[in-house]
């Protein structure tokens, strides 16, 4: 089988910004820690509400301008809502789902995990620009799921 | 007695005895079937357009996820499964010298049990019963019989692509040491891919049955989402093979060009099939219970799809200089001038592979881990498919429509219909720019994919999408234009078109090309090498979803 001069050249150029493009997702993941949100802890989904800490959704303070958010996810709300914290802090959201799959989501950053039931999600953001940022649901969760968004206001 | 001639003496005979009116009729039954479905999806993607950009309110019996679940499953698994497979059977008939009796059989009994599953699909969905759109993630559950259509969906795809295969075994017995037709080893491909790629799903759907009649109580959520990938991204994958086939061997014959080489095309299925199916997990980077180094392998599986596309993307490229210099064409693009612009057949599939240059580069850039966190479940992976699955994939379907529908009416392409196409691709080409341009913007800013209008309750962040989303009403009237010239088109060519002989365009091989290796045809060693990589793919994490899986979910109906 012979291939063209000119199509083994574009070919191995081709490759190369594949390859490129694998050790910068793979450097950024493994050295950076900014790989995508994998967390592995599980939980019963028709238990939230009685097993730690999701018997107890809120903000909480984890030291200095660090924050841990725990929140339940259901159709077609977050619990807790409208979310306050200082301008500079580190925010922990640890998120499970109490019905069907829903979508974690802060426009305007790069915020975004999936939170499906049984399994627990964290994902967490620097906040260094204050203002009010909008809270979305990015998975079809049912009926209501255009209306399922809450804020966090940065202060 | 006609097919049995055929049989014996190939595919040249078939060229000069013409069409075999009972393949003709299948796949032109396939076809309607397909031009339906697809013109039932256009109007309910104009209606989603315009309800996006707030330009409408949809009634509470027809509300927007109804009609987005019907726009998926019409688009997505009807028009395209049914114009693949009746295309890829006229394939069959006229490459390997007609469709064997007992293959005909198989293919009407396929389509009648798609019908019923199609019924069954349909109906559910149009009662609100099933707004669970074309994923069905569990723990969403829909009305069980949405399932039950959903199997007899696949066994119908499934008599159809055994028919493909044992007509295709049927050949090759008797054309001992022989090459495959280039369009039929396509055909075999993606039927192979097809089969494959659906058992993961099949599993999955059987796994939800019990679960949605009530027989069992929850379900494995993550296992379910996983397997319906397996099959999600395949199925897409195999639209495109499909409209690949027609740009390695219709478009070169109908530019008077020739094949580039015979060795690269067939190699470029073989990759297709070997490494498609795990590149399904990409669709889930950002989920939990899966490892980063799990994540970051599938990067790796999901790019390697990319290579087959770049040689692709060389051979037809190559092709058209060549051609356009053969010609006459001077300097370094004097060729472009040369190209049949003014030929539908050759401009429909021409947008389509323009289309898949900025298609598979964004491909390429959402599939790495971190750049997919930031569009994932945005406007932006909408505006993705609608560019390769929209542009790629339906024009390169109407591109083979324009030729292969008055080849098996023995009609002709009338110039006025010629010029009817060609403003055909031009509207649709527009309203996808428009529209699938406006979604990828605006899904970098954040306007999540799959929700009806809202403003949130008028926060400034999703107010400041809306001018974007006014385009997808602009894009999705053009749209409809475009679609319902193109079924006027279609049925056209089916009934009124003069009587002529149409060609069914076969390219040719260069003078000069070298032999094709006779490994190419090891079917056998091919699907092994895929079954070992889907292995490679899945065991690991699927064991995982499966051994340290929390309790299951109970079903919900959440609309």
């Amino acid at each position: 089988m012979k291939m063209h001069r000119f199509e083994e050249i574009f070919l191995i150029i081709g490759v190369a910004i594949l390859v490129l493009s694998m050790v910068v997702t793979g450097y950024q993941t493994f050295a950076l820690e900014m790989g995508p949100p994998s967390h592995t802890e599980t939980i019963d989904p028709q238990k939230v509400d009685e097993t730690a800490p999701f018997d107890n959704p809120g903000v909480f303070q984890t030291g200095d301008n660090e924050y841990e958010v725990v929140m339940t996810l259901q159709v077609f709300s977050f619990t807790p809502n409208q979310i306050e914290v200082p301008v500079g802090s580190e925010v922990t959201f640890t998120m499970t789902s109490k019905d069907v799959t829903h979508g974690f989501q802060i426009a305007g950053t790069n915020v975004n995990a999936m939170v499906m039931p049984g399994h627990i999600q964290k994902i967490t953001e620097t906040f260094d620009e204050p203002g009010e940022y909008l809270v979305l649901c990015n998975e079809y969760c049912g009926a209501g799921h255009q209306m399922m968004a809450t804020t966090i206001t940065v202060k | 007695m006609e097919a049995v001639v055929k049989n014996t003496f190939g595919s040249k005979v078939n060229e000069v005895a013409g069409v075999n009116k009972q393949d003709a009729r299948i796949t032109l039954t396939f076809f309607t079937v397909a031009f339906i479905a697809f013109f039932l999806g256009c109007v309910l993607g104009l209606l989603q357009g315009l309800n996006r950009a707030g330009l409408l309110e949809l009634p509470a019996w027809l509300n927007y996820y109804q009609v987005l679940s019907g726009h998926g499953v019409l688009l997505v698994l009807v028009f395209s499964t049914t114009f693949m497979l009746g295309y890829f059977l006229a394939a069959f008939s006229h490459t390997l010298g007609g469709l064997l009796p007992k293959v005909r059989k198989m293919a009407w009994v396929g389509f009648a049990l798609m019908v019923v599953g199609v019924v069954f699909v349909a109906t559910t969905i149009i009662m609100g019963d099933a707004s669970v759109m074309y994923t069905f993630y569990p723990p969403m559950a829909a009305s069980p019989w949405f399932y039950v259509g959903l199997v007899f969906l696949v066994l119908g795809i499934w008599a159809v692509l055994f028919g493909g295969f044992i007509n295709v075994a049927d050949w090759r017995k008797k054309h001992k040491g022989q090459h495959l037709p280039l369009l039929a080893y396509f055909a075999t491909g993606a039927f192979v891919l097809f089969f494959f790629g659906s058992i993961g799903v099949t599993i999955e759907v059987l796994m939800i049955i019990p679960w949605a009649f009530g027989w069992t109580e929850t379900i494995n959520v993550m296992l379910s989402r996983t397997l319906f990938w397996s099959f999600g991204h395949t199925l897409v994958n195999i639209w495109y093979l499909t409209a690949v086939s027609s740009w390695y061997v219709a478009v070169p014959k109908l530019i008077g060009g020739k094949l580039l080489s015979d060795s690269l095309a067939r190699l470029v299925v073989i990759i297709l099939v070997v490494l498609n199916i795990t590149g399904g997990f990409h669709h889930q980077i950002i989920d939990p219970g899966i490892t980063e180094g799990i994540k970051f392998m599938h990067v790796f599986m999901s790019l390697s799809i990319a290579f087959p596309s770049l040689m692709t993307a060389f051979a037809m490229f190559a092709v058209f200089e060549r051609t356009g210099r053969k010609k006459g064409a001077k300097g370094l693009l004097g060729w472009i001038k040369k190209l049949p612009w003014g030929d539908v057949r050759f401009l429909a599939p021409m947008i389509a592979m323009i289309g898949f240059i900025p298609a598979g580069a964004g491909g390429i850039a959402q599939t790495n881990n971190q750049l997919n966190q930031v569009v994932h479940n945005s406007m932006w992976v909408v505006g993705h498919f609608h560019l390769t699955l929209g542009v790629t994939v339906v024009l390169s379907f109407c591109g083979i429509a324009y030729w292969l529908i008055p080849h098996l009416t023995k009609r002709v392409l009338t110039p006025k219909i010629n010029k009817l196409g060609v403003i055909q691709t031009i509207v649709w080409s527009l309203g996808m720019l428009f529209m699938s341009g406006a979604m990828h913007w605006v899904g970098l800013l954040g306007s999540p994919r799959r929700t009806s209008y809202t403003t949130y309750g008028d926060n400034a962040t999703a107010l400041g999408w809306d001018p974007y989303l006014l385009f997808l009403a602009v894009g999705g009237t053009l749209l409809i234009i475009g679609a319902v010239l193109m079924v006027y088109i279609v049925f056209h060519l089916m009934f009124k078109a003069p009587k002529g002989e149409t060609e069914f365009p076969i390219a040719e091989a260069e003078e000069d090309a070298s032999e094709t290796p006779k490994w190419t045809e090891r079917w056998t060693l091919w699907i092994a090498l895929m079954i070992a990589i889907v292995a490679m793919a899945y065991v690991i994490p699927i064991v995982d979803m499966i051994v340290n899986a929390p309790p299951g979910s109970p079903p919900f109906r959440t609309w």
